[in-house]
């Protein structure tokens, strides 16, 4: 039921989206979040649930990086 | 750019974690959970660094009693047409399963969310009755649908069930000792992180919100190992790019608008305290409890036996794995389940079973 890979929306027509999911397109219900075109969000049981924050998926690595290089210089 | 796939990463992570010298037991709550540790190895790799993963009740389709089932066979054999997930269908019942009652010309449609079923409603002129199982992730969607002025011929049969009161009840009941649980990422993109505060505070139990990327979960298990080392117990957040502290305020107003929390049965446990979503009385011509409750209410009490020798109720409480039931594998296979572990998708036995047969197929 839940697909772990968000899906980006390409076109909203009222509470209604297409989204791909890597090629593949599909229609997802939008009332329960605020989504724009080009957006990425998590969708589950033909719902989106939530919206990816780009910036923080890009923070995520660093963050990763950093503990991981902090440990080592503890160690 | 989501994949988060960094091989480099992945070794130094490992190399850590094995450094640490763990022997640590683990709970995840979550199919798409275990699905990353079997499909990718990960879970023999950790448990030779001396972790131990355990997937507990995080099966939607599993925790399903028994009297959902059967309450769900008894609409469909009353000639309501049924809107249900896939996973609903080979689940055994008492003496049968929905697929047998589809068979026999009962009206049983696999739907892939509630919208399909409120559309199915539009359509027809039978009563329509949606079996809204889930927990956080797909309760919103099934309030939503509700709150959106459905079709008169249009209810649900709410099975929903929350994940906290679940992990309240792992944690009081002392049966596994936990030494962190891995939250699951989308449940809690709906409900935020404060919810699982209590079993930090209440029962030192370390916690991480965790994504779904094999690398998400070397994280989660690495920042819990942290923690156990530190003696610290507290709620960390390892996928920020989704969860938000407070979660998706429109997921849980609908949530709120459409139900009342109830106690209920889960498969393999006691009744849970506020754990069921029952739908709101001012909702309640499209409760499906309440419209059909001469069919209903008989079974609502009704004692059932689990099938023999299936250990799917120690499976969902995290205290055996797969390969511990006697019968996996043999005379319960995803073809001739015997359990609900081993029907849904989500299950640990059908998982374990089909990344097992895929291991094989590649020697
Ligand atoms: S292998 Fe089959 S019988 Fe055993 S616990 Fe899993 S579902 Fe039940």
């Amino acid at each position: 039921m839940c697909l772990a890979v968000p899906a980006e929306i390409k076109s909203i027509d009222g509470t209604t989206a297409k989204v791909d999911f890597g090629g593949v397109m599909r229609q997802v219900n939008l009332s329960l979040v605020n989504a724009k075109v080009g957006d990425f969000v998590i969708v589950h049981a033909g719902y989106a649930i939530e919206v990816l924050d780009k910036e923080e998926a890009e923070k995520t690595l660093q963050l990763f990086r950093e503990l991981l290089a902090q440990d080592d210089i503890e160690a | 750019m989501f994949r988060l796939r960094d091989r480099e990463m992945s070794r130094q992570i490992m190399g850590e974690l094995e450094k640490m010298r763990l022997d640590i037991t683990l709970m995840h709550v979550c199919g798409t959970h275990q699905d990353t540790l079997i499909r990718f190895g990960l879970d023999s790799e950790f448990q030779r660094i001396g972790v131990d993963i355990r997937q507990g009740p995080g099966c939607p389709v599993c925790v399903t009693p028994p009297q959902e089932i059967e309450m769900t066979m008894a609409l469909a054999k009353a000639g309501i047409t049924i809107a249900a997930f896939g996973d609903l269908m080979k689940v055994p019942g008492e003496s049968q399963s929905l697929n047998e009652i589809k068979a026999e010309g009962g009206d049983i449609r696999i739907v892939f969310g509630v919208d399909d079923a409120v559309d199915l409603a539009r359509h027809s002129q039978k009563e329509v009755v949606f079996v809204g199982i889930g927990f956080e992730t797909t309760a919103p969607t099934t309030a939503s649908a509700l709150l959106s002025n459905p079709p008169e011929n249009f209810s649900v049969l709410s099975c929903h069930r929350t994940v906290p009161p679940a992990l309240k009840a792992i944690a009081s009941m002392g049966e596994i000792k936990l030494h962190g649980m891995i939250q699951p990422g989308h449940v809690s993109t709906v409900i935020g992180t404060a919810p699982y505060e209590f079993l930090s505070r209440e029962h030192r139990i370390p916690q991480v919100v965790a994504g779904f990327e094999p690398l998400d979960l070397m994280m989660a298990v690495y920042l819990l190992a942290k923690q156990q080392s530190e003696g610290r117990a507290e709620v960390q957040n390892e996928y920020s790019r989704v969860v938000r502290p407070d979660g998706n305020p429109s997921a849980l107003r609908a949530m709120r608008d459409a139900f009342s929390p109830t106690d209920s049965v889960w498969r393999g446990f006691p009744v849970i305290p506020s754990s069921g979503l029952s739908v709101r009385k001012e909702l309640e011509k499209h409760d499906a409890a309440k419209r059909f409750v001469d069919i209903v209410a008989p079974i609502q009490d009704k004692e059932y036996e689990e099938p023999e020798g299936c250990r799917c109720g120690e499976m969902l409480r995290g205290i055996i794995t797969s390969d511990e039931c006697p019968l996996f594998g043999t005379k319960c296979t995803p073809q001739n389940p015997i359990g609900p572990c081993m029907v849904s998708r989500e299950g640990s036995c059908h998982i374990s079973h089909r990344y097992r047969r895929a291991k094989k197929g590649s020697v």
